[in-house]
């Protein structure tokens, strides 16, 4: 017990001192997995498949944003209302490049399969053929080193809490990821779209039935999912930059993060993100920063085990 | 709405399809950007000058329209043409001969052309017609390095076509014969490769007891081994759903990978090592050492690679593979009858995991080093493809379709075009996936048996894969 006590008293002393910090980091890095979990899940509940190829709508968002930025902002670091309109505009840039490479997507891989009725395993081989297409495409075009987004704003501490300083960056994360993820709550409770979503979701036949155009809820849905994606994909690049792999590590702790929360359910998917990003934020106390992918998988497979469900169970087609 | 119309026409969206398609092939063979100037590869790929076979001087994208253009036509004849000469295919099989109504004015040649391809198919069924093919093929690889003495041929061949062969033969008893996507498959590669530097005492871990073993040892040894990772593996996670189990295995994988990376005194990092001694016999009067020469090493494989494709035959057509089909088809009535669907599902991967295993201590023992960067993810979906372009579940299809695609492939790194850089693999490689799933799911060289799967599954019958098992919302 003396050497494995010593080890866990001396990490959570580390753990102690940090608290704080850690906590601010895992929920921004949180938010930015549940918004790309919302994906999963939105697409898993009008398909019931996986998109394997959602990493890649994240990497459009990033580059889409990028190119857009590059196009604006000068040299000097803009401040004030400036940086708040141009992450506005970031935002929109990359959910609007997550939009059209989730569109294209469903296209191309989805849209003739399901014309002829395909087998599962058809459409996973698909949407992983298209993954890799699309990102070897990007480092081809792009480059295969990481780009700095320019400067939106100067990144400095806004306030502490408990003597831990919150960045501007976590902010700016917090904020955005609020909005957008309260937003696409609303507009699947209450708005027809919402409704439309929701009823294939439950049952696709008897939904066509009454009146709900399949093919163009699927559509929908995919541009909702692939607009979050993307923008995640900005707000991921503003501080990490943007290269073409930049997707596959965040979507599989994402797809993590959906299953954690309950597939096919949208509040389950940001509580998965959430809990994800501070488990992984609060291993860096007891692990090399090496292993946090293997925590991350570690959960996944011990989640798939115990409660394949998720924490608020599957709910395909509820508001909530 | 008249632009929607107009887009919903069948023509209408075959031209868009076309265009689009060369469009994508424009940027996949043009130029290549970078990271300072990332709008660089684009641009050329559409505006830099091109010559037409040597015929005229023109910009790339009027060129590829004129492709577009052609495809577009000869798209659109197939789909008038290709019915008929279909048809006179399934009634000249169906009949053994050619009704007389088919047969009209102008088109004996076509009528003729179908009888001798269903005189030949037939043929192929054959038991003793296909011994002989099979026999010959067997004696044309068993020439072949004689034939081809490019040094880089006979390097590729051990280390990219047969390696890959095998790796090929074991993801097909998972995802073919089973129905279980594996998207991790590659650690079982690793691990055979590593096993053997272990027991060969290259690693900076010692070797078990303190004997270096000759890597012949390895090949039981890390066959087991690997066989128990499979079942380690296997057993917790293939109660799962077919997706989740994708996930789990492409998890496993990655976490392989990471270990071999981190753990420096075990496996060496990221340099791995590069001490692995050469097969030698030593029996008696006999000594051989296999040297630096990648010939002795072709012939060792291929007796592994013939060994791999008659234990896998046998096995398809025992019961352990009558049972794997019934639980691809059907699980439920599977289990309704007596078939313990979670054991087989362990044997599928543990014995697909064996032929990997092998693999990995030819890698290992022919090129004398072991390294991660050699079982990354992307080898996993190369395996798949070999898997899914050859015909899953159709040995004859994954060989064939490991030989052509690594054979293209390399063929492309040797002869190095222009439009073709070696680290664009990838982006061909994804969009084969695609366009197979889209165009002939099958694959290559079908199996009869998964091509009626598919087929039935598309008119909502059965599972033909685990993905649909407990999927019933």
């Amino acid at each position: 017990m003396g050497a494995f006590g010593h080890y866990l008293t001396s990490h959570f002393a580390t753990l102690r001192l940090e608290f704080w910090g850690l906590l601010v980091g895992g929920l921004a890095t949180g938010f930015i997995y549940g918004m790309v979990a919302i994906g999963y899940t939105l697409v898993y509940g009008v398909l019931r498949l996986i998109n394997f190829a959602h990493s890649e709508i994240f990497m459009c968002g990033g580059f889409a944003s990028y190119f857009v930025m590059k196009a604006i902002v000068g040299t000097s670091v803009p401040s004030g209302f400036a940086s708040i309109g141009l992450i506005t505009l970031g935002v929109v840039a990359g959910a609007a490049g997550g939009a059209i490479a989730a569109t294209a997507l469903e296209r191309v891989a989805y849209r003739p399969l399901r014309r002829r009725n395909a087998p599962k395993l058809a459409y996973l081989i698909s949407a992983i053929g298209a993954s890799y297409f699309m990102y070897n495409l990007a480092g081809k075009e792009f480059g295969r080193y990481n780009i700095a987004m320019p400067q939106l704003y100067l990144n400095h501490p806004v306030f502490s809490i408990f003597g831990a300083p919150v960045e501007l960056y976590y902010l700016v994360i917090l904020i955005a990821g609020l909005i957008m993820l309260i937003g696409l709550d609303r507009l699947v409770a209450t708005t027809k779209l919402g409704r439309s979503i929701r009823a294939v979701a439950q049952d696709a036949e008897t939904a066509s039935l009454m009146g709900v155009n399949i093919d163009r809820t699927i559509a929908l849905t995919f541009i909702l999912g692939g607009a979050l994606g993307g923008a995640a994909g900005f707000l991921f690049g503003l501080g990490s930059g943007v290269v073409y792999t930049m997707g596959f590590t965040p979507a599989l702790k994402a797809f993590t993060a959906a299953v954690l929360g309950g597939i096919g359910n949208l509040r389950g998917a940001v509580l998965g993100g959430l809990l994800l990003g501070l488990a992984e934020s609060f291993s860096v106390a007891f692990v090399q920063a090496a292993y946090i992918d293997v925590v991350a998988f570690g959960i996944l497979v011990l989640v798939l085990l115990v409660r394949p469900t998720g924490i608020l169970g599957e709910r395909l087609g509820r508001s909530a | 709405m008249k632009l929607r119309l107009l887009l919903a026409r069948p023509e209408v969206k075959r031209l868009v399809s076309c265009l689009v398609g060369v469009a994508l092939i424009e940027l996949m063979t043009g130029p290549s950007g970078s990271s300072t100037s990332p709008t660089a590869g684009i641009s050329g790929s559409y505006a830099e000058r091109f010559s037409f076979f040597g015929l005229f001087q023109t910009v790339r994208c009027v060129t590829f329209l004129f492709v577009a253009l052609v495809i577009f036509g000869l798209w659109t004849l197939w789909l008038t043409w290709g019915r008929r000469w279909r048809g006179a295919l399934t009634s000249a099989s169906v009949a053994g001969a050619v009704s007389p109504v088919d047969v009209g004015r102008g088109r004996t040649m076509l009528v003729g052309f179908a009888r001798a391809i269903v005189k030949f198919r037939t043929m192929t069924r054959l038991r003793q017609v296909r011994m002989v093919f099979l026999l010959a093929l067997l004696a044309f690889a068993t020439v072949l390095p004689h034939i081809e003495t490019d040094p880089f041929w006979q390097a590729a061949m051990v280390e990219q076509i047969e390696v890959f062969v095998l790796l090929a033969l074991g993801l097909n008893v998972v995802v073919g014969f089973a129905g279980l996507l594996d998207l991790g498959f590659v650690a079982f590669y690793a691990i055979g490769a590593y096993t053997t530097a272990w027991v060969t005492g290259a690693l900076p871990t010692a070797a078990p007891f303190g004997i270096h073993l000759n890597p012949f040892f390895a090949i039981p040894i890390a066959i087991a081994i690997v066989m128990v990772a499979g079942v380690v593996l296997g057993a917790p996670t293939l109660r799962l759903r077919g997706d989740y189990l994708a996930i789990v295995t492409l998890g496993f994988g990655e976490i392989i990978t990471i270990f071999a990376n981190n753990l420096y005194g075990i496996t060496g990092g990221s340099e791995g090592t590069n001490q692995i001694p050469h097969f030698s016999i030593h029996l008696g009067p006999i000594n051989y050492a296999w040297g630096l020469g990648p010939v002795p090493y072709y012939y060792l494989t291929l007796v592994f690679v013939v060994l791999f494709i008659v234990a896998f035959s046998l096995l398809e057509h025992s019961r352990v593979g009558r049972a794997w089909t019934a639980i691809r088809e059907d699980e439920v009535a599977a289990e309704s009858i007596g078939i313990n669907p979670l054991k087989y599902k362990v044997m599928a991967f543990a014995i697909g995991a064996a032929s990997a295993g092998f693999a990995g201590v030819m890698t290992a023992g022919q090129t004398f080093f072991v390294n991660p960067s050699s079982f990354v993810l992307p080898v996993s979906i190369l395996i798949l493809v070999l898997v899914i372009f050859g015909g899953m579940g159709s040995i004859a299809g994954v060989v064939l379709g490991a030989i052509v695609i690594q054979g293209v492939t390399l063929y492309l790194i040797h002869s190095a075009p222009g439009w073709y850089q070696s680290s664009d693999q990838l982006i061909y490689i994804g969009a084969l996936l695609v366009v197979m799933m889209i165009f002939r799911p099958a694959g290559l060289l079908p199996s009869r048996r998964r091509k009626r799967e598919i087929g039935m599954a598309e008119a909502g019958e059965g599972h033909m894969d685990e993905l649909l098992t407990g999927d019933t919302p």
